[in-house]
């Protein structure tokens, strides 16, 4: 299955998603921020679907470009002060240099771990399908208290949300 | 009640009945009875119209002609083995697009000596250049239509001076869209305004590869086709966002503010109309699900998700939420000239404004396309004896009724408050979706009989009308009196 | 040919990222957005891991990455209504700012 086309779209797909995720980092404007990372969340959809697992891949599109990153440009123009302008949302020069750094360090852990294991190195691929069939069957099987977890956080946080946006009074915003 | 006119008061004697002519003058002037409301062809015409008419005729009699010559002249000059392809296709017009595209490919692989990689190449780019075409034709016809039937509702002629009946009224717009000025506002952010109409024409143009448009007709066969449109819908809040941010306007930003919000909240309902349908044929495929809907009860009764309690509550929820998604009327407060001038959309122009345009039809030829997918069955024919004619044929006739449907409703339907918008969304539709679930799995488990329809009836009726009264405004009705004495 | 290894260093990479985006900014949606990469980058790892993994059947990559964005996305809810909250409050989201508690 991998070829030489899915190295193509390794390639591109790795060049999107980590410029986009440096943007999402590094640039000055959160507004562009968030649009980058929804072009980031897209990337790693597309590395979802090039592993095989388009189900994840367009969930991850939907959840996230669709949901999350449009929230937080929501919110971005919510708490946007006309008078701070342009802020530069850094912590000046030395603190941005040391957290850079230890990014980096982390970075580089990372990097000579993986280098150096070596079943990582001998990993062959396999060739699994991820049907939807196979993945309704195990949710609703030996997943089943974890589904059912994940419908009480999300009506927690639905809750949650709400209640957050109203008043302190109890009557919601106008 | 009508009275006889005489005949030199018709303006037109070949083209309107006195009768009809009586009527317009007794509306015009005010008086008599008008329950009998004119059509609008009986408006007065000017005589050099019927001159007009036998031009018209004339022109498309040539252009019959010159096809027909041009398929003489085609079938003497291709070779042999093309021929006999074309003849095939018309033997079984069914699977016509398809044989016809094989045959081409299988000549150019004898014939031209073609590699299978660049065979394949050949075939996605006939599959892709073909569905564009069809669709970027179907955008300029509809936007064509659209103003006629507009026209027509409001009674006015519409566009009628370009060509025969305005029919190349979209080419002189399109002409006039690409010469324009392209004017982008000093404070805009530059590149995310450029990025915008891109970014939403893309997943459009995109989820048309979904599409079933007739047995072994469909561009890509997913297995998750339905997750895919939904997955890309999402991408075009993005693009709003972007058109209302980049141009840096207040009404622009306010418009996407609005579009943003409405076009998640209607996505809820969106999203539960159709997993009622993925829950009965238990896949995500375009493709299973008009199979599923194959086949008709008592032998005329096609067995289309639609005739069912809980498809045609679905059918409806997903139609009235698809009109929000794609903004349209009477959704249309994103665009609501009287308040933000144009949304979103205030700061583009020319080819960008043209751009946005196109990718406001495709997407709505694809959210019909989609439902006539989920709830109409597809490519399936109404009734068996209707089962000669194609199947892509059934499928695009499905959707362009539903693009109908939906202009009729935008020329007919005022715009709706933004509080009602949202309360519309969230106490009504959301509800009955989650009815229209507990519907389709009750009806999975009675089974299609009296028992079902009793059971899941009851489901989507008793929510429908419990909601209706709980929200309802309590206000008198109105009633409306159009020049009636 | 690609190799685990080369998923699991874009992965890495984007896990720097979202971490450098956390030390470095003060913002708090800038935190916030670092915290999603991050998700994201381990995301990518899980994935990664049940296609080269020794059992692809039993989907626990998958199932695993579905849970997580569930989670990512609940949690992305509740922490843009608190940024929200706190803004109302304090008319600012930078984090530096929130020292009430300092004493």
């Amino acid at each position: 299955m991998i070829t030489d086309a899915a190295f193509i779209a390794f390639a591109v797909l790795g060049i999107v998603t980590l410029g986009a995720t440096l943007g999402a980092v590094a640039m000055r404007d959160p507004v562009h921020c968030g649009l980058a990372l929804a072009l980031a969340f897209c990337g790693v959809g597309g590395f979802y679907i090039l592993l095989g697992a388009e189900f994840l891949g367009f969930i991850q599109l939907l959840v996230y470009v669709g949901a999350v990153a449009v929230l937080i440009m929501f919110v971005i123009l919510l708490t946007r002060r006309p008078d701070s302008g342009q802020d530069t949302n850094s912590r000046g020069f030395w603190s941005a240099l040391a957290g850079s750094g230890v990014a980096l360090g982390v970075f580089a852990v990372l990097a000579v771990a993986i280098s150096r294991s070596p079943s990582i190195q001998t990993a062959t691929p396999a060739d699994p399908e991820a049907s939807i069939a196979a993945i309704g069957r195990m949710l609703v099987s030996s997943h089943l208290l974890p589904l059912k977890m994940i419908g009480v956080l999300l009506t927690v946080a639905l809750i949650g949300g709400v209640l957050g946006a109203m008043q302190e009074g109890g009557k919601l915003e106008r | 009640m009508i009275r006889k006119a005489e005949d030199s008061e018709c303006p037109q004697p070949g083209t309107c009945s006195p009768a009809r002519a009586a009527v317009e003058d007794r509306c015009l002037a005010g008086i008599g009875s008008s329950r009998v409301y004119p059509a609008r062809r009986s408006l007065p015409q000017r005589e050099e119209s019927r001159l007009g008419g036998m031009r018209q005729g004339m022109l498309v009699g040539t252009v019959v002609l010159v096809l027909l010559a041009a398929a003489a002249v085609l079938y003497t000059i291709a070779p042999e083995s093309l021929t006999a392809v074309a003849w095939d296709a018309m033997r079984n017009p069914d699977q016509a697009p398809v044989l016809l595209k094989h045959g081409f490919l299988d000549y150019l692989a004898t014939a031209w000596g073609l590699s299978p990689t660049a065979i394949e190449h050949v075939s996605i780019q006939i599959t892709i250049s073909s569905l564009l075409a069809f669709f970027c034709l179907l955008f300029a016809l509809t936007s064509l239509v659209e103003r006629k039937v507009f026209a027509r509702i409001q009674n006015r002629y519409g566009p009628n001076r370009v060509g025969p009946w305005g029919l190349f009224q979209p080419i002189a717009d399109g002409i006039k869209m690409l010469t324009k000025e392209d004017i982008v506002p000093r404070n805009a952010d530059k590149v995310v305004h450029l990025l915008a109409p891109v970014v939403m024409l893309v997943p459009a143009l995109i989820v048309l590869a979904i599409l079933p448009y007739g047995p072994g007709m469909v561009p890509i066969e997913l297995e998750v086709g339905i997750l895919l449109f939904f997955a890309l819908g999402a991408v075009t809040e993005v693009a709003v966002f972007m058109a209302g941010w980049g141009s840096s306007n207040k009404y622009s930003l306010l418009g996407a503010m609005r579009a943003i919000a409405q076009m998640i909240s209607y996505e809820m309902p969106l999203i539960l109309a159709a997993i009622a349908v993925v829950m009965m044929t238990g896949s995500l495929s375009p493709v299973a699900i008009v199979e599923s809907q194959e086949g008709y009860s008592m032998g005329f009764v096609p067995d289309w998700f639609v005739l069912t309690p809980w498809g045609i509550v679905g059918f409806i929820i997903f139609f009235i939420a698809a009109q929000a998604e794609s903004n349209r009327s009477p959704f249309d407060l994103p665009e609501g000239e009287s308040e933000l001038v144009a949304g979103h959309l205030t700061e583009y122009s020319g080819f960008k404004y043209a751009v946005f345009f196109m990718a406001e039809y495709i997407g709505l030829f694809a959210i019909s396309g989609l439902a006539a997918t989920l709830f109409l069955g597809g490519w399936h024919a109404p009734l068996p004896v209707l089962d000669f004619i194609p199947g892509y044929v059934w499928f695009i006739v499905k959707l362009y009724a539903l693009v109908l449907l939906a202009i009729w409703i935008r020329g007919t339907v005022p715009r709706i408050r933004g509080d009602q918008l949202m309360g519309f969304a969230w106490k009504f539709m959301t509800p009955m979706g989650f009815a229209t679930i507990a519907a389709a799995a009750t009806w999975h488990y009675a089974g299609p009989g009296p028992v079902g329809w009793l059971i899941a009836g009851a489901l989507v009726l008793i929510p429908f009308l419990l909601l209706s009264r709980v929200f309802s405004t309590r206000y008198p009705v109105r009633t409306y009196r159009y020049s009636e004495r | 040919m690609i190799t685990l290894e080369s998923f699991l260093l874009v992965s890495a990479l984007l896990f720097a990222l979202g971490l450098a985006a956390v030390l470095t900014r003060r913002n708090a949606i800038m935190i916030l957005i670092g915290i999603e990469l991050m998700l994201s980058a381990a995301n990518l790892n899980f994935v990664a891991f049940w296609r080269f993994g020794a059992n692809p059947e039993a989907l626990t990559g998958v199932l695993f990455v579905l849970f997580s964005i569930a989670v990512a996305a609940a949690e992305a809810a509740v922490g843009l209504a608190l940024i929200i909250m706190i803004y109302r409050h304090y008319r600012s989201i930078n984090p530096l700012k929130f020292n009430v508690l300092n004493g």
